[in-house]
């Protein structure tokens, strides 16, 4: 598996990140590095391994339904850039 | 219960279409606290006063899931008689919104917790079972909500209210098998209707408790299927059946004239009645899915799955089919009984005040529907604010039965007990509106009608069978309503003989 230009400026792009050209022409061979490396690991046969999901076993715990939050508008709205009558404010986005 | 085909077609310059829906609607799950956090879910909340730093998406916050909301997708899951995969695990669906400030939402691309079952629905009330049609249901899986943005109250800003943000949904994914706007719109309201009684969802569209994305394409009879369209966010039956019309003609009115559908979001336009495509969302399909690191999987017991099915009512299918054959309801009757589990629960509280609810249950129901409805409507109260209680009803009932009162006078009992909220015997009591079936009382009164129009006796006699309501019509007025219709009619007839 490898990546092109046009890939790499799409992944940027969907993930809000803004790069040059320039940037864009070093990115690439150094993210195929990346995926190059990351693929000899499908050298190894593990078709019979289940996936590892975590490194204790350990199971999913449940919540119980109560509300134990909130009530904080404040603590949520402090680090806001802007907030007004209790919302955030951003720049308007509209369909 | 047969398959009927569907005759719903798009007249075209070239020819007929078909129309193919199939609907993912977005139930939330009725919980006190959310998905992943301990912040509460009531609606109408004052803005962001029920988020907490998790739903708010501060560094280092971890979800912890609320084991409510799994029981509920688990109870709903059975309820359609689905699959349900005791391994289940959550993803991250990767987009930028205003409204989303985690950047993604967890949900179950890969393993939803519930697999494939399916919804009887029914194209017409009056025989449902000679109309019904088997709905597939591909999987339901669970899911975050996303916050509201107000875009109204600012000239250059939008507004964002996170309290909905986090909130349980289950996502519950129709199988291409609807055929007509009417067949959407029966899913949609035989879903509600299970989703109400198993009490896993409110089923509220006003409140956004229920919305569909709604998936349409076009084909010509027997042709393979087209390429679809997705109208996101329909928060109504009638905007649901609207959103498919208008779709299906604009997708026959594009490709007779040559052109090609495009597989896309579209947004539906309440005021102008159109759908219309949301091109900010064109890359939005590429959500880059990988399994939530934060969450292990969701393994599910045997003995909770046991419990969830022992938690379930009985279902809107089954008791239908109760009251048609246990009960002996018309088809009809047992269906709106049915329709709304709040109907049901009082049918049955009026019921079970008597030892043989299958004597009283044809009368119970035809006075519900004709007197009860009527009057609930007219006061624009639902049957849970009903004044009058089931066991009210059933003296009022009772009354009838045991020829107290005539179905006439009951009609007035039942007013005076809407509005005084006294019982029927009082009223019939202080109002003297026992009916009269002495027949010596009646006889008297029919001797003096008798005499009183001579004319018109010699008339019936003569032939004229039709004046016979008119001497029921004198009799009944002289006893002010409250001769017993049956002894008037026997007795008038012996008398005229």
């Amino acid at each position: 598996m490898s990546v092109d230009k046009e890939t790499v400026q799409k992944i940027a792009n969907l993930s809000r990140i803004a790069i040059t050209d320039e940037e864009c022409e070093h990115f690439v061979p150094e993210l195929n590095q990346i995926l190059g490396w990351v693929e000899q690991l499908s050298e190894v046969d593990c078709s019979n391994v289940e996936p590892m999901t975590a490194v204790i076993p350990n199971k999913l715990r449940l919540r119980a339904d109560e509300v134990t939050d909130g009530d904080k508008r404040d603590k949520v709205l402090a680090n806001a850039p802007v907030a007004e009558h209790g919302f955030f404010a951003v720049p308007k986005v509209i369909e | 219960m047969s398959m009927t085909e569907s005759t719903y077609r798009i007249q075209g310059a070239t020819g007929e279409w078909e129309v193919v829906i199939g609907l993912e609607v977005h139930a939330q799950i009725t919980s006190n606290a959310k998905l992943f956090s301990g912040a509460a879910t009531d609606f109408g909340a004052e803005p962001n006063t029920q988020v907490s730093l998790v739903d708010a998406a501060m560094p280092g916050m971890l979800p912890t899931l609320n084991g409510e909301c799994v029981r509920q997708a688990v109870r709903t899951g059975l309820a359609i008689n689905a699959k349900i995969n005791k391994y289940s695990r959550f993803d991250r669906k990767n987009y930028f919104y205003a409204d989303l400030p985690q950047g993604y939402q967890i949900s179950q691309l890969y393993h939803p917790i519930v697999g494939e079952g399916v919804i009887q629905i029914s194209l017409d009330d009056k025989d449902p079972d000679a109309h019904g049609k088997a709905i597939g249901v591909e999987r339901i899986h669970i899911e975050q909500d996303a916050g509201k943005l107000m875009h109204d109250q600012h000239p250059t800003m939008s507004y964002v209210d996170l309290n909905r943000c986090g909130v349980a949904l289950m996502e519950i994914v129709s199988m291409p098998d609807m055929a007509s706007p009417k067949e959407a719109a029966a899913y949609v309201r035989k879903l509600r209707s299970i989703l109400r009684y198993v009490g896993s969802c409110d089923g509220n569209m006003e409140q956004g408790s229920m919305r569909a994305d709604v998936n349409v394409s076009v084909r010509k009879p027997g042709d393979e299927l087209g390429i679809r369209t997705e109208t996101k966010n329909v928060n109504s039956m009638r905007f649901i059946q609207q959103v498919i019309e208008y779709e299906a003609q604009r997708q026959v009115d594009v490709i007779e004239d040559g052109g090609t559908i495009v597989q896309e979001t579209r947004l539906f336009d309440t005021e102008k009645g159109e759908t219309r495509s949301m091109r900010s969302k064109e890359d939005a399909h590429d959500y880059r899915y990988f399994p939530d690191p934060d969450l292990l999987p969701l393994e599910l017991e045997d003995d909770f799955i046991f419990d969830c099915k022992a938690s379930l009512p009985e279902l809107p299918d089954e008791k239908r089919a109760r009251y048609k054959t246990v009960l002996g309801l018309s088809a009809y009757n047992a269906a709106v009984l049915t329709a709304e589990h709040e109907t049901a629960i009082w049918f049955e509280e009026l019921l079970d005040t008597t030892d043989k609810p299958e004597k009283i249950a044809s009368s119970a129901a035809n006075w519900m529907m004709s007197e009860l409805f009527g009057a609930l409507n007219n006061m624009g109260k639902s049957i849970e604010e009903s004044p009058v209680s089931p066991a009210e009803a059933a003296e009022l009932l009772g009354l009838i039965a045991d020829g107290t009162i005539s179905g006439k006078i009951a009609k007035q009992v039942f007013e005076i007990m809407l509005e005084t909220g006294d019982g029927a015997a009082k009223i019939v009591e202080e109002k003297g509106l026992k009916q009269e079936s002495d027949t010596g009382a009646i006889e008297k009164v029919i001797a003096e009608v008798i005499a009183a129009n001579e004319d018109k006796v010699e008339q019936y006699r003569g032939g004229k069978d039709k004046l016979f309501g008119f001497f029921v019509g004198q009799t009944m007025k002289a006893m002010q309503g409250k001769a017993n219709p049956q002894v008037v009619n026997e007795l008038l007839k012996q008398k005229l003989g």
